[in-house]
């Protein structure tokens, strides 16, 4: 996975930020089990503590949990996948209306102009 | 558990120059900390006193609860600043010497580091590269299984690539029980692989605090707060 950090958020989030998409991509599958901390450490160059934080964050979103000795699991609930899915897509869209707002492009004007470009780099 | 290494009001004084004035500093086992601070700041003097290569002028230092002693350095890995060793002795030799002098020396972990980084057996210190020096001093700082380790400027003198490999050795060879210290003015290349941050500014502590913190609270990185905090 490609590992790159923004300046101005703690790195726990970020981490958090990209594991949950790791998930709803499926790069780790429903039910998969996840790299050890101190692997995912190492991977992305961070402070082992910095991952046990951003595992403990998922777990408590619901899309991880921990058996006592094995290890972290994706959940197995495909539902709940997908709503997160959903939330980072709705997410998605929301900062890049925002961007177009700012080119002083209204929704319609958005939606036009999609259209328009519909069929180019497919 | 208790702090792994604790200053009570430590001052040092070389002359009438103050490098360090009465700081209190507590540091828990288990964290990666940065010891952050301009040229002069005091950074140095703090991890010799840690070591026992100084003694305090006034206050107290202790690992583990206890002053600097043989038995502290028994669980303290040092990474000075400029490479210790002979400079006759070859890679293999240096790994000798540490396996008979240090009961935790990995010699294992040594090996596969020295053969990873490309280091060879038998070049002596003398005919390497600084940044070799670097890379051997590292490695058999790292290969201890020591409680504290203290590494003063540990990724100075090498290129990028190995920075990354070095930050990467670091955190694979340290326990959860253990805590490294990492004093340097590289932040951006550190801060990623940090829990906490303390700021030096002539002999005083400035901030110690939690990166994650620091970010959070301020929206900015450990090394955009250490350049408003520094500038000149």
């Amino acid at each position: 996975m490609d590992w790159t950090f923004r300046e101005d958020l703690p790195i726990y989030t970020q981490l958090y930020e990209h594991l949950t998409l790791a998930i709803v991509s499926g790069v780790y599958g429903p039910g998969e089990k996840l790299p050890a901390v101190r692997e995912l450490a190492v991977d992305a160059g961070v402070n082992p503590n910095t991952v046990q934080r951003a595992l403990s964050e998922l777990e408590r979103s619901g899309l991880v949990h921990s058996q006592r000795t094995t290890g972290r699991f994706v959940t197995e609930d495909a539902q709940r996948i997908e709503q997160e899915r959903q939330r980072l897509a709705e997410e998605q869209v929301r900062q890049f209306l925002a961007a177009m707002s700012k080119l002083g492009y209204n929704r319609i004007q958005t939606v036009m102009l999609m259209e328009k470009m519909r069929g180019e780099g497919q | 558990m208790s702090n792994i290494l604790e200053c009570k009001a430590l001052t040092k004084r070389y002359g009438g120059k103050e490098a360090l004035s009465a700081i209190d500093l507590s540091l828990e086992p288990g964290r990666i900390v940065g010891l952050l601070g301009p040229n002069g700041s005091g950074k140095t003097t703090l991890i010799k006193l840690a070591c026992g290569l100084l003694t305090p002028t006034a206050g107290g230092i202790y690992i583990n609860g206890e002053a600097p002693s043989k038995a502290t350095n028994a669980i303290v890995s040092y990474l000075p600043e400029r490479i210790a060793l002979p400079l006759w002795m070859t890679t293999q030799q240096a790994m000798d010497f540490y396996g008979d002098f240090y009961a935790d020396f990995r010699r294992d972990a040594a090996e596969d580091m020295v053969s990873r980084l490309g280091l060879e057996l038998r070049q002596t210190i003398k005919t390497m590269s600084k940044g070799t020096r670097e890379k051997l001093q590292l490695i058999l700082t790292m290969s201890r299984a020591a409680r504290l380790y203290l590494l003063d400027e540990p990724i100075g003198g090498v290129d990028p690539a190995t920075r990354d490999y070095i930050l990467k050795t670091i955190l694979t060879n340290y326990s959860e029980e253990s805590t490294v210290l990492i004093s340097t003015h590289l932040i951006s290349d550190v801060e990623h692989v940090l829990d906490e941050a303390v700021f030096l500014r002539e002999g005083s502590i400035m901030l110690h605090e939690s990166v994650d913190t620091i970010r959070e609270e301020k929206g900015k990185s450990v090394d955009e707060l250490f350049r408003e905090v520094f500038a000149c």
